[in-house]
């Protein structure tokens, strides 16, 4: 456990200046950002369209949920499992790393987990400032309703859907990205992944959910809130979680043996 | 307790079907600084890394400190500080982060960084990014980074490339003090003959992945006997000469004559017989063998 969490920490400490690390905390501020402002300059249009509190938060809430799931996601992941191999890749630093007095299961886990935990303090920011941003919309404005709905749990629970759907795109991209050293393999994978995910999500073939790149969609997609519908209504653990988390958790042990297989040459 | 830091008993190691390794037997004796000498793709790296268990041998055949690597790689790799091949150093962090980066992995006071850079002479360069570093400053940082944890036994791939002169001076004198005033036992391959002579207590030589010889300095001097150059006119006359005079001659060129070097007393005497008999001699030096005639001999005696 103590090897794991120094592993942990030397993955912060050396990504800590690199876009890897700040696109987590940049994503969601500029995004969020950039759909609040929208809100701000169109209030007048908005305010218009008399939505009731929930639909307000839906569409809003809805805006940021819709990109990141369907295009932002996949690639965000995508690039993070490759930026996490790529600064050893990069450096020629797999051999010193793997000559620590470690075991290689806590730096092969500790690097898996901190990709994993950008992710989810990326997804973490995008719900926590969807809510503080419209909180902060109603002061500005106070013609808006945010304040007549707490939106909390549904945004909770889509983001909690999001970030477990794309554990599985991020332990094959993590494979990938561990093998090869070059940013085009892995970069052209996931990006043929993720369009065959999404078109197979949308056209709604029944296997869709067997690939890894088309569950993020598929999550979202059933978390679309219809009108009259109680939003609180859609279970997380869903078949689309279950099969991301079991694809997460066999390819991290496959990734183990590749890890453990792997000549420093 | 074994005598020997380093021992490997009939290693063998392939890359798919090609041996690069073969029945490898080194004996590294605690305290030394063992010169592993090579030519390019001889073996040497492939050696250090099979070491450091990053490349796999089979089981029972290498032992550090006595014990076999392969169940014991945690214990035995806290003991081992090493620079294979480039030092390993994140471009992006500066020297100073870099080191600080290996005191979180090895659990030691970062305090130990800034005493790592005065040590090689980087204190002025520590808040510089490491990508910036010239050749020679990214060699002294893997010096450093494989020194931070005060090891009992250093790997040191050819620690002196890319350094200029004074570097090299500098990093020699580390090697000899660490060996000396800190009992460090140290592996230092190299392809420099002339290198190793210099810091090496004993030597290895690997060729094609086998060792060729083994021992101390001073029985590899046994071997790489030194020769006597002589630059003369008329070198026809001046060899029957020679050799009607019982000397032996070892080679023969339009332009010098090669004898066996015996001692400066005996190349005075020489140079005095030549001129006493008309020969004018333009130029007389001892001239030590270089490793690939090295190489030659030993195979040859083989």
């Amino acid at each position: 456990m103590h090897a794991l969490y120094i592993s942990l920490v030397s993955e912060f400490y050396k990504s800590r200046k690199t876009l890897a690390f700040w696109a987590a905390i940049l994503l969601p501020i500029i995004i969020c950002g950039l759909i609040s402002f929208g809100f701000y300059y169109d209030a007048e249009k908005i305010i218009a369209n008399h939505y009731p509190p929930m639909l307000l938060w839906a569409h809003y809430s809805g805006a940021a949920l819709g990109v990141m799931g369907f295009l932002i996601m996949p690639f965000y992941v995508i690039f993070m499992a490759f930026s996490v191999n790529n600064i050893e890749h990069k450096n020629d630093t797999w051999k010193m790393l793997f000559a620590q007095p470690l075991n290689k299961f806590s730096i092969y886990a500790a690097k898996y987990l901190y990709a994993v935990l950008l992710i989810f303090i990326c997804l973490f920011l995008f719900a926590t400032l969807t809510y503080t941003f419209g909180h902060l919309l109603q002061v500005l404005i106070p013609k808006f309703n945010f304040n007549q709905y707490n939106p909390s749990n549904i945004l909770i629970n889509s983001y909690a859907k999001l970030f477990l759907a794309s554990l599985g795109i991020l332990s094959l991209q993590f494979i990938l990205s561990l093998l090869w050293s070059d940013f085009l393999k892995p970069m052209g994978i996931g990006f043929v992944g993720t369009i065959m995910g999404i078109i197979t999500a949308n056209v709604g073939w029944k296997y869709a959910y067997l690939i890894p790149y088309s569950l993020p969609t598929l999550a979202l997609r059933i978390t679309k809130v219809k009108k009259g519908a109680d939003p609180l209504a859609f279970p997380v653990f869903t078949q689309e979680i279950w099969t991301s988390l079991i694809y997460a958790a066999v390819l991290f042990i496959v990734g183990y043996f590749i890890v453990t297989k792997k000549s420093i040459k | 307790m074994s005598d020997y830091a380093i021992e490997t008993v009939g290693l063998n190691f392939n890359f798919g079907n090609q041996a690069i390794v073969k029945d490898l037997s080194l004996q590294v004796p605690k305290g030394s600084i063992y010169g592993f000498l090579g030519p390019n793709g001889a073996g040497k790296t492939t050696t250090i890394k099979i070491l450091l268990n990053l490349l796999k041998s089979p089981s029972d055949q290498v032992f550090i400190f006595g014990k076999e690597i392969n169940s014991n790689r945690i214990a035995i790799l806290k003991r081992i500080g090493a620079l294979v091949e480039q030092p390993a150093i994140y471009g992006h962090l500066t020297g100073k982060e870099n080191l600080v980066n290996r005191c979180i992995l090895l659990g030691i006071k970062k305090a130990k960084a800034d005493e790592m850079l005065s040590l090689v002479g980087l204190a002025e360069a520590a808040n510089k990014k490491a990508s910036k570093y010239s050749l020679g400053m990214k060699q002294r940082l893997g010096i450093a980074q494989a020194l931070i944890s005060d090891p009992e036994l250093l790997l040191l791939d050819e620690p002196t490339n890319g350094l200029d002169p004074n570097g090299i001076i500098e990093v020699r004198n580390l090697m000899i003090d660490l060996a000396t005033k800190h009992q460090k036992t140290i592996l230092v391959s190299s392809h420099l003959l002339a290198e190793i002579e210099r810091i090496a207590t004993h030597v290895g030589i690997i060729n094609k992945g086998q060792l060729l010889f083994q021992g101390t300095i001073n029985e590899l001097h046994l071997l790489s006997k030194p020769m006597l150059q002589i630059e003369v006119d008329n070198i026809e006359s001046a060899s029957t000469f020679l050799t009607n005079s019982g000397y032996e001659i070892v080679a023969k060129t339009d332009k010098m004559i090669t004898l066996p070097y015996a001692s400066s007393q005996k190349s005075g005497e020489l140079n005095t017989l030549l001129i006493q008999n008309g020969f004018m001699v333009s130029s007389l030096y001892q001239q030590r063998k270089d490793l690939e005639n090295l190489f030659l001999d030993i195979t040859k005696t083989n």
